[in-house]
């Protein structure tokens, strides 16, 4: 654009700030993220249903215990806490498998779809780089889903105990102990940390990997994203009788060495928190070159690909 | 001041020629009615403008590098591609506030006030709207973002006449002005001849064809000649001739013909050929295959 030098100052600002934007990268990057919710309600639906149902289940087997309980020796506190402890884990451990189903799914169709549909065109008709459209599709199984799913999660173990409260209550079940045991704040922490940690940055690269099968694959994402893995074991296996390809991919899958499942939360679980255990894997920071890599590509193909 | 500017521009699918090193150049504040068959290169050529594709040669638009500079090029260029492309899962409102927020130059009001017009309601999803209702609604976005090109795709294809009317009304009254510039390609040339300032045809990658449309008009006759005339006529070298209700309709190129108006009355009825009849003869002489992109 040429610029008259003669303009007046107040006339040239004003058309610089209409030609620069007036909407930032960070206000693109949001609202790219409402529209992939807009089209994916079962980002959040599907971890809601899952909670649902598991609340269902738990509201059913607890009226049972309830039942059960007339007669029978009352629980000890030791066995009330594993009850229930385990159950807490249960559902936490449900609606992050569903999350991280979902996650999968939403990944591989997140940039084919565009494709499939022709919709590409309008996106790329508006002026959102092909960098923010993946980040933020990107963003979906990274940030978004693990945040939500950890959400959920302290809402439905805040529901299962209240729950149990109201129907045990006077059972003999000390629902005090109940309270006491349910340990919200351990729990929660370490779970997001878990989330945050291992679902968001760890898994990076699985999730890099098939958002850049979902930029190139002319058909079939889901297969053009699990048979090359099985392709290299294979080789790999008949070639040289090892098969390190498949450690390394179930390594990646099984999370850190020394990351902590919620489970694992033990009365100094403070100082596990510290993150310094897991930012010195080296396992993390090649998962990331590797994400970065792949998601460099995933935004080229974006680029470069139409319709299909 | 140039809106776009081709030098060259050159596209290879394979070993198929899209566009075989065209030279463009289109300034500010004109209307131009890109036509040409199906496969010709139009889109190609669209594509390569917007962005969408890579192409060797040159290609300026509006200062920028399309391949590279995509995202900062669209706040002053729209487009509505060949198909309807709104996503099928979007409402209405969605549209606009989505639309609103990555787009600066975009007047959600104005773009209500169309709505407003229409039966569109803004709780509809896409999917729940007839062809014509997705494409009022593309085109209420489009018009309500203060671009300096609108480049449009076959945009009324498979429209019945009332929506396309409509259309072309709403561009012309509601968004065109001196500062705008406006690409489209199209096969509905009829419809369309009046409001083109400048006139291109493409045929397998080349243009064979370019003028404005004043030029067109003083440039090419066709003169409705008795049978027993023709012979005369053709001493002239027509450009095309074609028989219609016992006459025989002779095409002229004045500039290149020895023959002028005053000469070619005297044979019979003068008149300003149409775009159709034009791209008839100048596509349809080299390839038979045309003649079904000229309904």
């Amino acid at each position: 654009m040429s610029t008259q030098p003669n303009a007046v100052p107040e006339a040239s600002f004003q058309s610089q700030g209409t030609s620069s934007g007036g909407v930032s990268p960070a206000q693109t990057l949001y609202w790219s993220i409402r529209r992939e919710l807009w089209e994916n309600p079962s980002i959040y639906m599907a971890p809601l249903i899952a909670a649902v149902v598991f609340l269902f289940g738990f509201f059913i087997s607890t009226l049972s215990l309830r039942h059960h309980m007339h007669g029978a020796l009352p629980l000890d506190a030791a066995q009330g806490h594993d009850l229930f402890a385990t159950r807490y884990e249960f559902a936490g451990a449900l609606i992050m498998g569903t999350a991280l189903i979902v996650g999968i799914f939403y990944s591989l169709d997140a940039l084919y779809g565009e494709r499939r549909d022709r919709t590409i065109f309008f996106w790329k008709s508006l002026p959102v780089s092909d960098l923010i459209t993946v980040l933020s599709k990107l963003a979906i199984p990274l940030v978004i889903l693990p945040l939500l799913s950890f959400a959920i999660t302290i809402a439905t173990q805040f529901i299962m105990l209240m729950l149990s409260t109201v129907i045990l209550a006077g059972s003999g079940v000390n629902i005090g102990a109940l309270w006491r045991d349910a340990s919200f704040l351990h729990v929660s922490l370490v779970l997001l940390y878990h989330l945050l940690t291992v679902h968001g940055l760890w898994y990076a690269p699985i999730y890099g990997w098939l958002l850049l099968v979902s930029a190139w694959a002319p058909r079939a994402p889901f297969l053009f994203a699990f048979l090359p893995p099985f392709v290299i074991y294979g080789v790999e296996k008949l070639a040289f009788n090892t098969s390190y390809f498949l450690n390394m991919i179930q390594n990646r899958l099984a999370g850190p060495a020394n990351a902590m499942a919620p489970h694992a939360a033990s009365p100094d679980f403070m100082a596990t928190l510290i993150p310094h255990h897991f930012f010195d894997t080296p396992g993390l920071w090649t998962g990331l070159l590797v994400a970065a890599v792949f998601l460099f590509a995933a935004v080229r193909l974006r680029r470069n690909q139409g319709p299909i | 001041m140039t809106v776009i500017e081709a030098r060259g521009l050159r596209k290879t699918f394979g070993t198929n020629v899209a566009l075989d090193g065209i030279d463009l150049h289109v300034e500010q504040g004109r209307i131009l009615g890109l036509i040409g068959p199906n496969g010709a290169g139009k889109t190609t050529a669209l594509n390569a403008i917007l962005g969408l594709t890579p192409y060797q040669g040159e290609l300026n638009v509006l200062g920028r590098d399309p391949w590279s500079e995509r995202d900062q090029l669209m706040r002053d260029v729209c487009f509505i591609a060949d198909v309807a492309v709104l996503p099928r899962w979007i409402r209405v409102s969605q549209a606009l506030e989505y639309v609103a927020g990555v787009h600066p130059r975009f007047d959600r009001r104005k773009a209500e006030g169309f709505l407003a017009k229409t039966t569109i309601r803004p709780n509809s999803k896409v999917k729940e709207l007839s062809k014509g209702m997705v494409v009022q609604l593309h085109l209420a976005l489009v018009l309500a973002i203060d671009a300096k090109l609108l480049v449009l795709d076959e945009p009324t294809l498979g429209l019945d006449i009332i929506y396309r009317k409509q259309f072309y009304d709403s561009l012309l009254n509601d968004y065109y002005d001196r500062n705008r510039t406006i690409v489209v390609s199209t096969h509905q040339v009829e419809e369309l001849e009046h409001i083109f300032t400048d006139l291109m045809f493409i045929d397998r990658g080349r243009i064979v064809l370019s003028c404005s449309m004043e030029e067109f008009e003083s440039r090419y006759v066709e003169v409705a000649v008795k049978p027993d005339q023709a012979a005369a006529a053709r001493t002239f070298k027509p450009m095309h001739e074609r028989q219609i209700l016992g006459r025989c309709m002779f095409l002229f190129d004045l500039k290149l013909n020895s023959a002028n108006r005053q000469q070619l009355t005297t044979l019979g009825e003068v008149h300003t050929p149409s775009i159709a009849d034009l791209f008839v003869a100048v596509i349809g002489n080299q390839s038979a295959m045309a003649q079904g992109a000229t309904r």
